[in-house]
C-alpha cells in the first residue's frame, strides 16, 4: 500500500477528515519550503500539495501565477524541489507528498529519469495538471516506479469519462470543485456535496475536493461529505506575505490550525 | 509505400509523436463536444458551402497567384510567384480560420467568443465575424503586444470587440492563449473558443487547418492553370503555422515540390534570441498539445523575440512537427534584420507593403530563388499586408510618425 493510501485508511479509521494544503515549491522564499512544510504538519496537515511552479500554468489563477512567477525569479527548478522532499523526508517519513504541475518541465527532465529521481526522494504522488487520462500513457513510467498518478474529476466531467478516470486513479481521486481556475471565488458546495456524494458510487479511491477552498467554515462544510479538503491559493496567498523563513513559518501555522480546529470539531460532533 | 500525408491526424489528434490534448480536466469536456461538432460539420454540404459562400462573397476569395517579375529579375534565379493573402479583406489569411470557426460556433448555439491574439490580425478576424453575428467578443491580447500593434487594438475595438491586455508571464501570445484558456474554464458552457492558428489541443489544429487549406487548394489550381505545373518549391513563414500548413497540405503528397517554412530568428539564432521553435527548440507540451518547444533546462518556456509579433511564438502547430521529424518539410530562420530587408525590397520592386511576418517568408524565398535556374517557380506565401507595422518599422529606423 502506498504512503497515500495508508494514510487515507488512518484517517477513515479515526474519522478524521484528510487535510491537504497546497504550496507552491520555493515561493515565498526557497530557504523555507522545507520549513513550511514541517509547519504545516505541525499545524494539522494530513498530506502536502507542493506545487511545481511553471511558467505557463494555464489551470491557475493570478495568486498561483504570481507565486510561480516569483519562485522561476529565484530559479526554482525540479531537482531542487525533488531535494526539498530529500530534506522533508529526513524528519517526517509519514506525511504523503504530492507534486502537483504541469508536463513539460517532467518532459523535458525526461518522465522515466524524473520518475526514479522522485521515488528515491520520497514523493509518493504526481498529480499533472494537463495530463488527462487519455494521455495517461505519457505517465506511464510514473505509475510503473510506483508513484500514484493523481487525477482530476471536475464538473463538467461526464458519465464515460468519469468511469474511466475512477479506473485510473490512484491515492485519492481530487474532485474540481467548480468550472474555473484555481482561486476563483465561486464555490456552491451545495453542488459540489451533490456530485460528490454520486461520484462516491463511482470511486475507488478516497475523494479531495479542493479548488476554491478558502476559510475554516467552507472546509468543514466540504468535510461533511469529502474525504479531505484541499486548500490552495488562500495559502498560498498568506505565505507571499511573508517577508523572512520565520515569518512564512509562522504564517503557514497561523493560518493551517483554524482550519483543523474546524474539521476536528466536525469529528467531536460525529462521536458525540 | 509512400506517406499519405492527408491521413492526419489520427482520431486522438495525434500527428505522429505530436498533437493530442493535454489540458486540464475541465475542458475536456468542451473540447469533446466540439471535436463531436466539427466531425459532423466538417463533411456536411450545406456547411461547407455555407464556408465557402462566405470566402469569396466576404472575403474575395480566391486569392490571385502574382508573379513578382521585377523582384524575380532582381534576385536573378528563379520566378518568384506571391499568393495574395494580403488581399483578403482584414488584410491577412487569418480571416479564413475565423469564417470557419464563427460557422462552427453558429451552429454549436455559442452565445460568446473569445479569441487570443498577437499581431492583432486573428483578433481583428475574430472581431469581425463577431460583429457580423451579432455576439459579443473578448480578445485576449499580451500588454507588450497591445502597444508594438496599436492600431489593431483600434480595429478592434471599432469592430467592436473588447480587448483585454494580459499582464501575466512575458505578456506576448503565450501569455494571451493562457488567459483565454482560463476564460474558456470559467465560461465553458456558453463560451466559444477561436484559437488563431494551428496549435492548442486537438482538434483545434486539424480544423484551423481545414480552414486555411483553401490557400494551398487554391494555390494548387491556380499553378497548373496558370503555369501548366507545379512549383519548385513553397515557402511559407511559420508563427503558430497556420498560413503555412493553409498552403503546403494540397501539396504534400506532391513529393517534388520542396516545402520551406520561415521561422523567426530574431536577432539570430545563436544569440538566444529569436522565436524559432522547429529550428532551434526540443519537443515538449505546450498549450495542450505535445510539438516543439523553446524552453530552458527545467522546462520552463522561454520569452521569444521577434520584430514581428505575429511569429513571436515559443510553439508552433503539431503537424509541424511531424513534417519536420519525417523530413517532408524543412524550417529555417530568418532574422529580423532580413525580414526587414525583405519588406522594403518588396515595397520597392512591386509596390506590396507585406507584414512583417510575410517578409520572413519573402526574404526566404529570396534565398532560395537566388539559388536556382531562372525557369523554376517558388510559389512565396504573402499572409498578409504591412499597414498595421508601419509604426514599427518606422521606430526600428529611428523615425518617429506623429
Ligand atoms: C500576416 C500574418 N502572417 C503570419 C502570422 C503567423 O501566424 P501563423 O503562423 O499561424 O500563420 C500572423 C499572425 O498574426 C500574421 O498576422
Amino acid at each position: 500500500m502506498s504512503r497515500i493510501s495508508e494514510r487515507f485508511a488512518e484517517l477513515q479509521a479515526l474519522h478524521r477528515p484528510g487535510l491537504i494544503p497546497f504550496i507552491t515549491a520555493g515561493d515565498p522564499l526557497p530557504e523555507a519550503t522545507v520549513a513550511i512544510m514541517h509547519a504545516l504538519v505541525e499545524a494539522g496537515a494530513d498530506l502536502i500539495e507542493l506545487g511545481v511552479p511553471f511558467s505557463d500554468p494555464m489551470a491557475d489563477g493570478p495568486v498561483i501565477q504570481h507565486a510561480n512567477e516569483r519562485a522561476l525569479a529565484k530559479g526554482v527548478g525540479l531537482g531542487q524541489i525533488l531535494d526539498w522532499v530529500r530534506e522533508f523526508r529526513r524528519c517526517d517519513t509519514q506525511t504523503p507528498v504530492v507534486l502537483m504541475g504541469y508536463l513539460n518541465p517532467v518532459e523535458i527532465r525526461g518522465v522515466e529519469r524524473f520518475a526514479a529521481e522522485a521515488v528515491e526522494a520520497g514523493v509518493d504522488g504526481v498529480l499533472l495538471v494537463d495530463c488527462p487520462v487519455e494521455e495517461i500513457a505519457t505517465a506511464q513510467p510514473l505509475r510503473a516506479a510506483g508513484l500514484d498518478q493523481i487525477f482530476l474529476a471536475a464538473p463538467t466531467t461526464d458519465e464515460m469519462r468519469l468511469q474511466q478516470v475512477c479506473a485510473a486513479a490512484q491515492g485519492f481521486l481530487y474532485y474540481v470543485s467548480f468550472a474555473g481556475i484555481t482561486g476563483a471565488a465561486h464555490l456552491s458546495t451545495d453542488a459540489v456535496r451533490e456530485r460528490v456524494t454520486a461520484l462516491r458510487q463511482r470511486a475507488r479511491t478516497p475523494l479531495a475536493v479542493g479548488f476554491g477552498v478558502k476559510d475554516a467554515a467552507t472546509a468543514a462544510t466540504i468535510a461533511e461529505f469529502a474525504d479531505a479538503v484541499v486548500i490552495g491559493s488562500a495559502l498560498v496567498d498568506t505565505l507571499a506575505g511573508g517577508v523572512d523563513a520565520a515569518d512564512a513559518v509562522q504564517r503557514a501555522k497561523a493560518f493551517l490550525a483554524p482550519i483543523r480546529a474546524a474539521l476536528d470539531a466536525l469529528t467531536a460532533g460525529h462521536a458525540a | 509505400m509512400t506517406t499519405d500525408f492527408h491521413n492526419l491526424p489520427d482520431a486522438q489528434g495525434r500527428f505522429g509523436a505530436y498533437g493530442g490534448v493535454y489540458v486540464a480536466e475541465t475542458l475536456m469536456a468542451p473540447l469533446a463536444e466540439l471535436t463531436a461538432a466539427y466531425e459532423r460539420l466538417r463533411v456536411d454540404p450545406s456547411f461547407i458551402a455555407e464556408f465557402d459562400y462566405d470566402l469569396k462573397y466576404y472575403v474575395g476569395r480566391p486569392s490571385p497567384i502574382y508573379h513578382a517579375e521585377r523582384l524575380s529579375r532582381r534576385v536573378g534565379g528563379a520566378q518568384i510567384l506571391l499568393k495574395r493573402e494580403d488581399l483578403n479583406h482584414t488584410g491577412a489569411h487569418k480571416i479564413n480560420n475565423t469564417i470557419g470557426q464563427a460557422l462552427v460556433a453558429k451552429h454549436m448555439g455559442k452565445r460568446r467568443i473569445i479569441a487570443e491574439t498577437g499581431a492583432g490580425q486573428h483578433g481583428v478576424a475574430s472581431a469581425t465575424v463577431c460583429a457580423r453575428l451579432g455576439i459579443p467578443c473578448v480578445v485576449y491580447m499580451g500588454a507588450v503586444d497591445v502597444e508594438r500593434q496599436a492600431i489593431n487594438v483600434y480595429r478592434m475595438k471599432l469592430l467592436g470587440a473588447e480587448v483585454r491586455p494580459v499582464q501575466s508571464g512575458s505578456k506576448t501570445l503565450k501569455d494571451a492563449l493562457n488567459e483565454a484558456l482560463r476564460d474558456w474554464v470559467t465560461n465553458v458552457d456558453d463560451t466559444f473558443y477561436m484559437i488563431g492558428t494551428v496549435a492548442g489541443p486537438h482538434p483545434y489544429p486539424q480544423m484551423v487547418r481545414d480552414f486555411n487549406a483553401v490557400v494551398g487548394r487554391e494555390a494548387r489550381a491556380q499553378m497548373l492553370e496558370q503555369y501548366g505545373r507545379l512549383p519548385h518549391a513553397l515557402v511559407a513563414c511559420v508563427g503558430g503555422g497556420s498560413n503555412a500548413i493553409g498552403l503546403f497540405h494540397a501539396f504534400l503528397n506532391d513529393a517534388e515540390v520542396r516545402i520551406y517554412g520561415a521561422e523567426a530568428a530574431g536577432d539570430g539564432i545563436e544569440t538566444g534570441r529569436h522565436a524559432a521553435s522547429l529550428a532551434a527548440g526540443r519537443p515538449g507540451v505546450l498549450h495542450g498539445n505535445r510539438t516543439y518547444v523553446i524552453c530552458d533546462d527545467n522546462g520552463q518556456i522561454i520569452e521569444t523575440h521577434s520584430v514581428s509579433a505575429g511569429l513571436d511564438y515559443p510553439g508552433v502547430g503539431p503537424e509541424h512537427a511531424y513534417l519536420k521529424d519525417s523530413g517532408r518539410a524543412h524550417y529555417l530562420g530568418i532574422t529580423d534584420d532580413e525580414a526587414l530587408a525583405a519588406f522594403h525590397e518588396l515595397a520597392r520592386s512591386e509596390g506590396i507593403l507585406a507584414a512583417l511576418e510575410s517578409s520572413h517568408a519573402v526574404a526566404q524565398g529570396i534565398k532560395l530563388a537566388r539559388d536556382l535556374p531562372k525557369d523554376q517557380l517558388v510559389l512565396v506565401n504573402l499572409s498578409g499586408r504591412g499597414d498595421k507595422d508601419v509604426h514599427t518599422i518606422a521606430r526600428r529606423e529611428g523615425l518617429s510618425l506623429v
